[in-house]
């Protein structure tokens, strides 16, 4: 480019107003973002969020104390107790998952072999204290009723690949 | 006790009264000019921009401000405390009392000096004191670097801008602000920004560079400045800052456009736009020049030091001095020399 044609270029501020000319039309273009707190994103079936603990549909606990998600728990955020129940059947009495610490890998649902702990679809659940975040069997046992449906649903999307 | 009603309490009330009706609307056009900044930028960078707070998130900067005045204001242990409190006053106060010689429609001014444009230039000068001050006394060496910056800039850009003034004041022959205006009557083909097009574009990139907007933000350039001058600053000191910025941003628009830009005068002399009253069509083409700065924000990456430095002392004066020479030429060679006291 000649120098002349350069500096023409220069003065005329050519490259500046095409570039605002560029940012003027997306102006108007369809916006990337989704508006948030209304309107979410879709998310995979395999998706690990807020941990939950099912039940059979006769109501029955699935967890059978195995502790094999608290062995293969890499951040060691689980702790289990268990003790044989009235009827002889072995049932956890304690099982807590320390949510500050879990790295949501995952593990703890792979290693069971009763499908009784699961991550489900919520990432929804940022608390104001820590204290809030130490979820106890009890919680657990509640998220499971509360998601049963999506993490049933989920788990028979997925299984075509495991 | 008439007399010193008549005399005294009657023109202070009506001062008073017309400093209320230029800075409550102004610091609401501040507010909400932060939150037309966050929409603008947000709707070209394909967001949304805040619509939480309140319809349409109009209420985001009334909440904002609400945030900022129950923080904590925070002191630094080594900071000099006169020095340190009274850099964001200055600069607030600074931003609001060049408003008083700005026009907003015909005699519609508080106070319609002779001087109005060098007094304009004096207190946007000034207003380097108040970011200096606080780089000094936050004892804080990116506060520091930041002030030295914003200084050296402020300083730089205040020269081509002064001739770019001149340029404007031998088209017109008086330093009134309205003066300025009427000259400019007449349609949109009589504005300053046609015959003087380079200088328009030299004083509104100097505007810029003078409000320390991007893309000459370089005295609070985040990724390595933190904040620049007011990384120490909290809750009403920094929002002191924020609004005098701002307030800033606003006035250099308001300069815009009365040099440039036709005051408060419709675009046509025409029926249809003559009704619509003056002060309306000033705040309009107030919100023209700011949307652009807004869109330069969001255009633009921000310059390196150098390159700044080097446009301002080596493209833009000389080019603003040699438009001197040639406005002033021209208007000698063709016989156009303005009479004093305003008018062609």
């Amino acid at each position: 480019m000649s120098i002349f044609d350069r500096a023409a270029r220069g003065f005329l501020l050519v490259e500046l107003v095409a570039g605002m000319w560029l940012t003027f039309k997306s102006m108007f273009k369809p916006k990337h973002t989704i508006n948030y707190p209304y309107e979410k994103g879709p998310l995979s079936p395999r998706f690990r969020g807020e941990h939950a603990l099912r039940r059979y549909p006769n109501g029955e606990e699935r967890c059978i104390a195995c502790k094999l998600c608290e062995a293969v728990c890499p951040a060691q955020a689980i702790t289990i107790e268990a003790e044989p129940r009235a009827d002889g059947s072995r049932r956890t009495t304690r099982y807590d998952i320390d949510m500050t610490k879990c790295i949501y890998c995952g593990f703890c649902q792979e290693a069971c072999p009763v499908d009784a702990i699961v991550e489900g679809p919520n990432y929804e659940f940022s608390k104001e204290t820590r204290e809030e975040l130490f979820y106890n069997k009890g919680k657990l046992l509640r998220n499971g009723e509360r998601w049963e449906s999506e993490l049933a649903n989920n788990i028979d999307l997925d299984a075509p690949y495991r | 006790m008439a007399e010193f009603f008549q005399l005294y309490v009657a023109p202070v009330a009506w001062i008073i009264g017309g400093i209320l009706a230029i800075t409550v609307p102004l610091l609401l056009g501040v507010a909400y000019l932060t939150f037309a900044e966050r929409k603008v930028i947000g709707w070209i960078q394909l967001r949304r921009g805040p619509n939480v707070v309140g319809p349409f998130g109009l209420l985001q900067p009334i909440a904002d401000g609400l945030k900022l005045f129950l923080k904590e204001t925070v002191i630094p242990a080594s900071a000099n405390r006169i020095v340190f409190v009274l850099a964001p006053m200055i600069t607030f106060i600074l931003a609001l009392i060049a408003w008083a010689v700005i026009p907003f429609g015909e005699g519609l001014v508080l106070a319609d000096i002779n001087v109005g444009v060098l007094y304009l230039f004096a207190i946007s000068s000034l207003g380097v004191y108040g970011i200096i001050m606080a780089g000094w006394a936050s004892n804080s060496k990116y506060a520091f670097l930041g002030a030295l910056r914003s200084a050296a800039q402020m300083v730089s850009y205040e020269v081509s801008i002064g001739f770019v003034i001149i340029t404007v004041l031998l088209a017109v022959g008086s330093l009134n602000l309205s003066d300025i205006v009427m000259a400019q009557n007449g349609g949109i083909l009589h504005w300053h920004f046609l015959p003087l097009l380079p200088m328009f574009i030299v004083f509104f990139i100097s505007a810029l560079a003078e409000t320390n907007r991007a893309p000459f933000d370089l005295p609070e350039a985040e990724a390595e400045l933190v904040s620049g001058y007011n990384v120490e600053y909290s809750s009403m000191t920094f929002a002191m800052f924020f609004l005098g910025e701002y307030a800033n941003m606003i006035l250099m628009s308001g300069m815009t456009v009365v040099l440039f830009l036709g005051g408060w005068l419709p675009p046509f002399d025409m029926h249809p736009f003559t009704i619509i009253p003056g002060p309306i069509w000033f705040v309009l083409k107030i919100m023209a020049v700011l949307f652009l700065f807004l869109w330069v924000r969001a255009t633009f990456p921000r310059y390196r030091y150098d390159q700044l430095m080097r446009l301002g002392w080596k493209v833009f004066l000389p080019l603003s001095l040699v438009f001197v020479v040639l406005t002033a030429g021209f208007l000698l060679v063709f016989d156009l020399l303005p009479v004093a006291g305003g008018g062609k």
